[in-house]
């Protein structure tokens, strides 16, 4: 696979949130708005790539049976430097975001890429395969944030747009399964017209 | 009278899955038929209630002690999964039948978010069942934990009933599968929001 | 391609994966602690300057404390040229919709409210969120007010203060922070206090 098809299966053909069915947890909780969606997407798209990294790199030393708890620990330490961080640099998002942050180590989509890709490729190409599914997953949890935001509080990036109120129920739980529902079904369509 | 609280908020007010969102990706894979749902929920709930204790314990005398609460998610993760395996192995041995019925499910669970975020939530941030906001004790984490688990149980359950009733139905095709479980579960998030207020 | 699976290569595998990863935690956490409380002291200071006329002191490294009714309330006072031109007082309520509420109130020195600045809550978004400046209203109704003549109460409660729609739990909980505020605003100014951190 071209270096650039690593960087953009993420976005629609592979696209973990909409065809892998992946991460299903963040993309419920943070898309109450685009920025959260973003920033999570991001945050996630930092612990994949690294981990991706850190495990390609170490995969042949690792005895077989032990690999699930390296791999876990491995990416539990980039999550916790990613916690480290944020608390640092971007409290705010870091408080948005919530417990939503360490349970990273726990998406699937990380310890998927890294059992299915990164232990069995090389450096370069696993870390551009972190980045790609990385950008898949904050173009759709932006979309989703977008969609919920709009139709929830009227606002978009946080300026609102009217002086009411949106349909409350977009930033709560159900609209939450509701949108990313619909979306699935518009964004299946896209992806059989294409491929 | 708090404990009663607590179960009921924990079971119907604040979902664990449809209010809270931890623990959906079980919940759309597992959920086809009621006997997987309840098998799952099953482990679940023994699960983290094993784990939210060995969790408690790590974060207040061990962690806190020596000022080296960053290693949380570390050393959570890593309890979580050694507890798995261990159930795993001792289900194993005392009780065949019990494995061939659960069995299957204790690996997936080690990467369910209910698990990791429960543990991370009772140590985290105050709660206020009915009275003054304050941090857990051990007994009200586990409980807290367990019930939040059982209504994980309860939505799965639930989901799964109308999932095998939909297998009946006419679902347009762009809908089927994941589409309309997702919207489903959103109808059934809505009605659990009339909890809301309860307690 | 990966190691054999003895038990002395899985035991060292882990011990090593364990320990590095371990040290390099310590070693980013070492890093990250000043910025982290930095951050924190940053969002304090912040919040202060929105709930306050505008000062030249540095009002975190002045705070110091009031005890009311068995809690601890932290005050931060503004100054200008040396003079008082503003207390802001962290408050709380335990009573809101959802648990604990903190807010940060500002009073001018003739006792009127500056502003307020919500700091934490866990309230429903949409519903007892809008309490959170920007969002509504709510919080725009006690700029200038004077709680010894304004009715720090919901006018469901007989009071002057107009509640959130459909959160009347969370308006009394904010009323009721604010009241508590007002009352350690009162026992800052019977005893004029030095800069030393002082309980009383």
């Amino acid at each position: 696979m071209s270096k650039l098809n690593l960087l953009t299966k993420g976005i629609i053909m592979d696209n973990p949130t909409f065809v892998l069915v992946l991460g299903m947890c963040p993309t419920l909780a943070t898309t109450t708005s685009a920025i959260n969606g973003l920033g999570m997407g991001l945050a996630t798209t930092f612990v994949l790539a690294l981990s991706n990294i850190a495990i390609s790199l170490v995969a042949k030393q690792v005895p077989d049976k032990v690999r699930i708890p390296v791999y876990i620990v491995v990416i539990a330490a980039f999550v916790t430097i990613l916690q480290l961080l944020m608390q640092a640099f971007t409290p705010g998002l870091y408080a948005t975001l919530g417990i939503f942050i360490p349970l990273i180590v726990v998406n699937c989509i990380v310890l998927g890429r890294a059992e299915a890709y990164a232990s069995k490729n090389s450096v370069i190409d696993s870390a551009l395969d972190g980045i790609g599914i990385g950008l898949g997953f904050c173009l759709s949890l932006m979309t989703i944030g977008l969609i919920r935001e709009l139709l929830g509080s009227a606002s978009i990036f946080g300026m609102k747009l009217i002086d009411g109120d949106g349909i409350l129920a977009f930033v709560l739980a159900p609209g939450a399964f509701i949108v990313l529902g619909y979306l699935m079904v518009l964004f299946n369509k896209v992806k059989s017209k294409m491929y | 009278m708090e404990y009663i609280i607590i179960v009921i908020s924990a079971v119907f007010v604040n979902n664990i899955l449809l209010a809270q969102f931890l623990g959906v990706c079980p919940f759309l894979g597992v959920s086809n038929k009621v006997s997987t749902a309840a098998g799952m929920s099953g482990a679940v709930v023994f699960v983290i209630a094993l784990a939210t204790l060995a969790t408690y314990i790590l974060q207040y005398y061990v962690l806190v002690p020596l000022g080296i609460e960053f290693m949380q998610t570390v050393a959570f993760i890593l309890v979580i999964a050694a507890l798995v395996q261990m159930v795993e192995i001792i289900l194993k041995k005392i009780s065949p039948s019990l494995y061939q019925a659960l069995g299957i499910f204790l690996p997936l669970i080690t990467t369910n978010c209910a698990v990791l975020g429960l543990a991370i939530l009772v140590v985290s941030k105050e709660f206020s069942f009915g009275g003054a906001p304050h941090m857990l004790n051990m007994v009200e984490s586990v409980v807290y934990a367990t019930s939040s688990a059982v209504g994980f149980g309860v939505a799965m359950i639930l989901f799964a009933g109308i999932r095998e009733q939909q297998e009946l139905s006419n679902v347009p095709k762009a809908f089927q599968g994941t589409p309309i479980a997702l919207i489903t579960a959103g109808i059934l998030a809505l009605s659990f929001m009339g909890f809301a207020g309860l307690v | 391609m990966a190691k054999e699976s003895s038990l002395k290569n899985m035991v060292s595998t882990l011990f090593i994966v364990c320990l590095v990863s371990s040290t390099l935690l310590g070693g980013v956490y070492a890093i990250t602690k000043e910025p982290i409380e930095a951050a924190a002291i940053a969002k304090t200071n912040s919040s202060i300057s929105q709930v306050v006329p505008s000062f030249d002191n540095d009002p975190s490294s002045e705070v110091f404390t009031k005890e009311l009714e068995g809690n601890i309330y932290k005050v931060y006072p503004a100054k200008k040229g040396g003079e008082i031109v503003g207390y802001a007082i962290e408050t709380f309520s335990t009573n809101g919709f959802a648990g604990r509420i903190v807010i940060m109130v500002g009073f001018n020195p003739d006792g009127t409210i500056f502003n307020t600045s919500v700091l934490s809550h866990s309230e429903t978004p949409g519903l007892g969120d809008k309490m959170v400046e920007g969002k509504s209203n709510f919080s725009v109704q006690f700029k200038g007010k004077n709680p010894a003549d304004f009715k720090m109460s919901v006018k469901k409660d007989g009071g002057d203060v107009d509640a959130i729609t459909a959160s009347t739990i969370t308006s009394r909980a904010f009323c009721g922070a604010l009241e508590s505020a007002y009352k350690v605003y009162q026992l800052c100014v019977e005893a004029p206090t030095n800069k030393v951190n002082s309980n009383e």
